[in-house]
């Protein structure tokens, strides 16, 4: 993480420490890992703090990662490779940006659940794809959201940041970006002749 | 028996302690004990070796896919441990929370400090830094002149290994022959700026960053670091070998297991230790310097952390290299009949002049960087180019509403993704979702630049810090209270950062990702962002106008000098820590020709 995500990070935390939103109750069991955690083990979700989702959280979260990042010829689905139990791991973490998350999170599960029935009489994880669609695109913008979605614009594009932070720092995610490094060389040769011709330098 | 535990030492008579083992305190541990001197080091965290570092780790294996949180700020694989803007039990005041006013501070309590974690930028001040108020009238002059520290700056660059080049610019000196290491080859990003900011007048060129891009020459440097003293040149020569180059993989914030660049635990302590002359008691959090009658320095009582017990050390020279502030606090808080208002501060300078480095960013995204074919973008991990300040004319000629300067960083390539890298895409995409998506974060992955400016602040009078009359940490030590205020100085210099970062990235045919903040006070970062704290015990060369000498040696206690950066009169744009390095070595050999002289 760069200085630029860290003051960013510094600041946003500074701005939601006093959280005012009320409705949705918080994890009192979870713990922070403190500031000088284990490096060397891999961490699941649910390892460090009970996570949240109910059963049917855990179908509109994969249906929503889903509409945001669906399988292609290239990768997988985000709900493919653990996003719902990433996001799920984010929104119960003891930390105040998490802690806000939560809340939009699951403010916006109920906002998407009240539009299912609104528009289709239907619970959402009945919707037909064309039909989650249908309020995907009335969110997915929020610079061009209408008055009435702006507050389910804001919890869209939150989600789908949580989404796409959660698939490509996945090995498939990374994969499909076709990211290469993290491996030791010996020597760095600096940007090959189709790059430098690519970017008219050469 | 090199760490040591704390009841082992109170016993002891040591030639130095030192208090802190970061840059400053690493580099004075090492002169010192490599020139035969027994010296102790207390350091406040716990201990740390390089090994420990989580070099390979990927974000899904990590908790919160790695994003900083209050325990990690930077990262769950930072190799910062026990650090950050707040310490658990560990208070401070902020007189101020308004943006503008606040001032956060940054402490890494663990072994080697905040040089575990740093972004390893190592540029000379230049002669125009020594003496900025000769040219402008502002702040305050060094009381050493870049002459005075251009030999100590060779030997550091020789010893930690620097990258970078010599291009004659102005007021960013030249390293003689062989002191510097080749710079790595520049990313596509580079050479694209490099061609089109020319026409703005500014020029990129290597950055000087600590990292070894090739083997140090161990045949040929420890002579040069060490003439004349075998037993050094054999210690230093037998680690120059055991540190391997670069590998061009994994980021230098996370720690460096091989030890390729440079942290006060992987280059000054190593060695330091070999010479059996170095002590190391870590969890010692050092409270107070305490007096002798004779009005010197008797030694620090500190709290060994593990046991909670207050104990005390004893030497010949106390020097403190605690962080600045931190050193600050010491001496503020070493309060005596002869010193009621802090220890060494008959002048009432202690604690003022606070000073940080000025920073703004601003992001654009180079359509001529999209869907580039795939390629290996990591080199040394930082900065392989920066842009060095290039206004000092047009300052000196009154065509700047600010008077002084500030250098580039800028990051681009195709890195690892992290949690954040495609995150609010929305300028970009209009929204997209779906396989729109995918393609977008294909094309878009790796065409962003992201601009920094570090700037130098000036010192002001508004900018000090205190003991709290009320609050005290977990140990019982009375903690500081800032006060933190920016003058224009700064926040013009801010708003002209926000201008040439868009100039320079339309002139890219980029997109910026949101206009130029021109309100400076608005663009400016808060204070103690950027974590280049200096200033508070400033040398000078007047007892009545600085708390320390050219030597950095206290006006008012012959025995305690200052190696952090507690003692600069300013805050060069140059990134404080490779001063702050070849300030202490020039401390040390001070201290070691008053001790041969039996000054001491």
């Amino acid at each position: 993480m760069d200085r630029r995500s860290t003051i960013k990070w510094m600041l946003a935390a500074a701005a939601v420490m006093p959280l005012a939103r009320g409705a949705v109750p918080r994890s009192t069991q979870a713990q922070p890992y403190g500031t000088d955690p284990n490096l060397q083990i891999t961490y699941h979700p649910g390892d460090l703090w009970p996570l949240t989702f109910s059963a049917a959280h855990r179908q509109l979260a994969r249906i929503l990662c889903d509409a945001i990042i669906p399988a292609d010829a290239t990768s997988p689905g985000a709900a493919d490779v653990g996003v719902v139990d990433f996001i799920d791991e984010w929104i119960s973490a003891p930390y105040p940006v998490q802690r806000a998350d939560r809340a939009l999170v699951l403010n916006g599960f109920a906002w998407l659940e009240s539009q299912a029935t609104r528009r289709f009489s239907k619970a959402y994880a009945d919707l037909a794809p064309n039909q989650v669609r249908n309020i995907c695109d009335d969110i997915c913008y929020l610079p061009q959201a209408r008055p009435e979605f702006r507050t389910a614009a804001a919890f869209f594009a939150r989600y789908r940041d949580l989404t796409t932070g959660g698939f490509y720092t996945t090995p498939q995610g990374r994969a499909d970006l076709r990211y290469v490094g993290n491996t030791p060389l010996p020597r760095f040769d600096g940007p090959p002749p189709d790059v430098l011709r690519q970017v008219g330098l050469i | 028996m090199p760490f040591v535990d704390a009841q082992a030492v109170v016993n002891e008579e040591y030639d130095a302690i030192v208090v802190g083992s970061g840059a400053g305190g690493g580099q004075m541990a090492y002169t010192l004990s490599m020139n035969g001197a027994r010296v102790l080091m207390l350091e406040a965290g716990r201990k740390y070796e390089p090994s420990e570092a989580a070099m390979f780790q990927t974000p899904e294996q990590a908790p919160l896919r790695g994003s900083g949180t209050a325990d990690k700020p930077f990262g769950f694989y930072d190799a910062t441990v026990d650090g950050g803007w707040q310490v658990p039990g560990e208070p401070y005041i902020r007189v101020s929370e308004q943006h503008g006013a606040r001032f956060d501070w940054w402490r890494a309590r663990m072994l080697g400090g905040r040089t575990n974690h740093w972004a390893r930028i190592s540029l000379r001040n230049g002669p125009y830094d020594f003496k900025p108020r000769e040219r402008d009238g502002l702040g305050f002059d060094w009381p050493i002149s870049y002459e005075e520290l251009a030999p100590y700056y060779d030997k550091v660059e020789m010893l930690i290994g620097v990258y970078g080049a010599n291009d004659g610019l102005e007021n960013t000196p030249n390293s003689p022959a062989g002191c510097l290491l080749p710079p790595p080859k520049p990313i596509v990003s580079d050479l694209l700026l490099q061609k089109h900011a020319r026409n703005l007048g500014i020029t990129p060129t290597a950055c000087h960053r600590a990292v070894l891009t090739q083997a140090l020459d161990w045949k040929r440097i420890p002579a040069l670091l060490h003439p004349g003293n075998v037993t050094a040149q054999r210690i230093i020569a037998r680690d120059m070998q055991r540190r391997v180059p670069c590998f061009w993989a994994t980021p230098c914030g996370q720690g460096c297991a091989i030890r390729a660049n440079y942290q006060s635990t992987t280059v000054h302590l190593p060695p330091a230790l070999e010479t059996g002359k170095l002590d190391i008691v870590t969890d010692a959090m050092v409270a107070e310097v305490e007096l002798a009658k004779s009005g010197r320095a008797a030694g620090v009582r500190f709290i060994d952390r593990l046991s909670g017990k207050s104990l005390g050390a004893k030497a010949r020279v106390v020097v403190l290299a605690a962080s600045a502030f931190e050193t600050v606090r010491i001496l503020l808080n070493s309060t005596s009949s002869r010193f009621p208002q802090g220890l060494a501060n008959s002048s009432g300078k202690l604690g003022k002049y606070l000073m940080d480095t000025v920073g703004s960013d601003l992001a654009g995204q180079i359509p001529a960087l999209e869907s580039l074919p795939p390629h290996n973008e990591e080199g040394a991990s930082g900065g392989h180019m920066y842009v060095p300040w290039w206004g000092y004319q047009a300052q000196k000629g009154g065509k700047l509403a600010f008077p002084r300067g500030y250098h580039i960083e800028f990051t681009g390539g195709r890195r690892m993704p992290q949690f954040d890298t495609l995150a609010e895409m929305e300028w970009l995409t209009g929204g997209s979702y779906g396989p729109q998506l995918k393609e977008d974060a294909r094309r878009y992955y790796g065409s962003m630049l992201y601009f920094a400016g570090r700037g130098e602040m000036i010192p002001n009078e508004h900018s000090f810090c205190e003991i709290d009359p009320r609050v005290k940490d977990k140990w019982g030590i009375p903690v500081l209270r800032f006060h933190w205020q920016w003058s224009e100085h700064e926040t013009r210099q801010a708003a002209h950062m926000q201008q040439t970062f868009a100039e320079i990235i339309e002139s890219m045919g980029g997109r910026l990702r949101q206009p130029p903040e021109l309100d400076g006070t608005k663009a400016i970062a808060p204070g103690g962002s950027i974590i280049h704290e200096v200033g508070g015990a400033l040398m000078g060369a007047s007892p009545v106008a600085s708390v320390l000498n050219k030597w950095c040696q206290a006006w008012d206690v012959s025995n305690l000098f200052v190696a952090d950066g507690a003692s600069f009169p300013s805050n060069a744009d140059k990134n404080p820590t490779l001063t702050i390095m070849a300030n202490a070595w020039r401390i040390a050999d001070h201290v070691l020709e008053r001790m041969r002289r039996k000054e001491l």
